[in-house]
């Protein structure tokens, strides 16, 4: 479903820079992200793709360069105005707020960013409503009324991305939903990702499980210390020589 | 139950208890009960910000005595108008002054919110133990302005001498009593309205993990103000009325450290996730310090918090209320296997 045409694209980057100290994070990284499109990125350890994230998100703020979401330049702008604009991300760790219950979890986005829409004003019960849909898309509709404290590793995971999914987003940024899971609960993410790719929500998935990264990946875009050495298909990227070299050392 | 059937009740039990309380007709009973009703308005204005949202603050005192200073402010301008204003002011100064005491209340409640929105700017980007110390930062920085404010007394301190009786209300006490009754229901309200709105489910978020909920879209920094603008606003509301229970104020005994103190302990103690915990501490610990004020010595208070804090930090952290949620939860549970 990807919009390879004329389309201005969902994310523009352009020349983003971020410095921690003397620590050049993000060096001058160039990114277009089209409507609809599946990203993979991926990269060494240390290699900036969070901190691309947190540029992206709102989390920190870039140094140089601009972010652009759909049309809209983001730079200066906090984390919640970004959300607003249909800009979500999934944590590395989970993150879930442990004093409310599942379903009040996926409520919070609801209330505040979908509700916050000035075309949006959805009642109690259609929040309930709202609620349910979303935890049936990751399957956790019957821990609803669980606090966060009784899920598994990988429902916790599955928490997460249903929360960045209730705020109805463009773009969802997955940072690394899969580290530590089993085989068959990286198929199941993987497979929720794609589900929600086909709702026509467009994802950027950061991940190391290269298996994961292949299955789901229409692009696929290598950032090595602050830099992007790769982006294009990936069976062509994961072959490129600068790729090979920066994951072998050689 | 709804806001409106909630505070009927409230304010049926306060009524219930200002009755009963002239039935009995012993002043003193008046005298402390006003102390712990204004650690009720104290702890249940601190949980807004520190229980509801998770940010500690210490500088309770300072805003305590921002609203006993702006009483003692509006009461000095009072006993003065001639000195202060020009002649052709003097009519409706004289007109105006000297402001009742429930207006006084609400001025020291929208000055010490205003210093509340001043404190959030500057300290609400810190976190955890920085935003602490500055809190308690604030009230050491607005103790000396004070001291140094010879308008309000300054270091030697302002008498504010309330009448001996009061229409309708009889002693000024009983009025006084009966002024802090209303703040009570009034700080009650406002923080169960909170904890069930929109607004309590952000201050959870911010509590819980303030990144997810920026990230969820929860405008944090927003939402932190309010919080201190209304903790800080009861804060200021329950110092107003002070300087006419004591007659004599001085910086030492509006900044006492024991506010600050009673302002956390009572809270933690109660619980900090619902409006009850708070009134449940304060009811406790307030009423257990005023026993000990009579019966063993009023240098005994701060060692019976510091005890109780021990205990339930150790055997409750989720305070007394967290204790009975425990309790009901694992009764539900063995009634479910059953």
């Amino acid at each position: 479903m990807t919009d390879t045409g004329t389309a201005p694209p969902l994310l523009h980057i352009d020349r983003l820079g971020k410095r921690f100290g003397g620590f050049v994070a993000l060096d001058g990284v160039d990114l277009s992200v089209p409507r609809g499109q599946r990203l993979g990125l991926i990269g060494p350890n240390g290699s900036g793709k969070s901190t691309l994230v947190n540029c992206i998100c709102g989390t920190l703020q870039n140094e140089t360069g601009s972010v652009t979401f759909d049309g809209t330049q983001i730079d200066g702008m906090v984390a919640h105005q970004r959300t607003h604009l249909g800009l979500a991300r999934s944590f590395q760790l989970p993150r879930p707020f442990r004093s409310m219950t599942v379903a009040e979890n996926i409520r919070v986005p609801l209330l505040y960013t979908v509700n916050a829409r000035s075309d949006t004003h959805l009642s109690h019960a259609e929040l309930d409503d709202r609620c349910m849909e979303v935890l049936k898309l990751v399957s956790l509709e019957g821990k609803a009324s669980k606090y966060t404290t009784d899920l598994t590793q990988v429902e916790m995971r599955k928490l997460e991305l249903a929360r960045a999914m209730a705020a109805e987003p463009k773009l969802l940024i997955a940072d690394e939903s899969m580290a530590g899971l089993s085989h068959s609960e990286v198929e199941d993410i993987v497979a929720l990702l794609i589900r929600m790719n086909e709702r026509g929500v467009t994802i950027v998935m950061i991940e190391h499980i290269m298996r994961a990264v292949m299955t789901f990946s229409q692009r696929l875009v290598v950032l090595v210390s602050g830099k992007k050495i790769a982006d294009g298909d990936p069976q062509s990227v994961i072959q490129d020589k600068d790729v090979v070299g920066a994951y072998l050392g050689t | 139950m709804r806001t409106p059937v909630f505070t009927i009740i409230v304010a049926l039990v306060g009524a219930a208890l200002f009755a009963a309380f002239r039935l009995v007709g012993n002043d003193y009973l008046f005298f402390a009960g006003y102390i712990v009703l204004q650690y009720v308005v104290l702890a249940t204005a601190w949980n807004i910000l520190g229980g509801y949202c998770g940010y500690v603050n210490f500088g309770s005192a300072g805003f305590f005595a921002i609203g006993v200073y702006s009483t003692v402010f509006f009461y000095t301008v009072g006993q003065s108008v001639e000195d202060i204003f020009p002649e052709f002011l003097l009519a409706p100064m004289q007109f105006i002054f000297p402001l009742p005491l429930p207006l006084l209340v609400v001025v020291a409640g929208a000055v010490s919110g205003l210093v509340g929105l001043g404190m959030g700017y500057l300290t609400l980007r810190l976190r955890g133990v920085f935003f602490a110390i500055a809190t308690l930062a604030l009230a050491v920085v607005l103790e000396t302005f004070v001291v140094n404010w010879p308008f309000v007394g300054g270091s030697r301190g302002a008498y504010v001498i309330p009448p001996n009786e009061i229409p309708i209300f009889g002693p000024y006490i009983q009025f006084l009593f009966f002024l802090m009754l209303v703040l009570v229901v009034v700080a009650l309200v406002v923080a169960r309205s909170i904890e069930r709105s929109k607004l309590g489910v952000g201050f959870a978020t911010i509590r819980d993990d303030e990144l997810a909920a920026e990230a969820t879209g929860v405008p944090t920094l927003r939402l932190k103000l309010i919080a201190t603008v209304v903790s800080g606003a009861l804060m200021g509301m329950a110092g107003a009325p002070f300087p006419y229970y004591i007659g004599y104020i001085e910086p030492g005994s509006a900044f006492n450290l024991s506010y600050a103190v009673n302002s956390i302990a009572m809270p933690m103690i109660g619980g900090t996730t619902s409006w009850i915990g708070p009134l449940v501490g304060a009811l406790l610990l307030g009423t257990l310090q005023q026993v000990a004020t009579v019966t063993i010595s009023s240098a005994v208070n701060l060692l019976i918090v510091g005890l109780l804090l021990i205990f339930f930090v150790i055997i409750a952290p989720r305070g007394i209320v967290g204790l009975v949620q425990d309790a009901i939860r694992k009764r539900r549970g063995e009634r479910v296997k059953s």
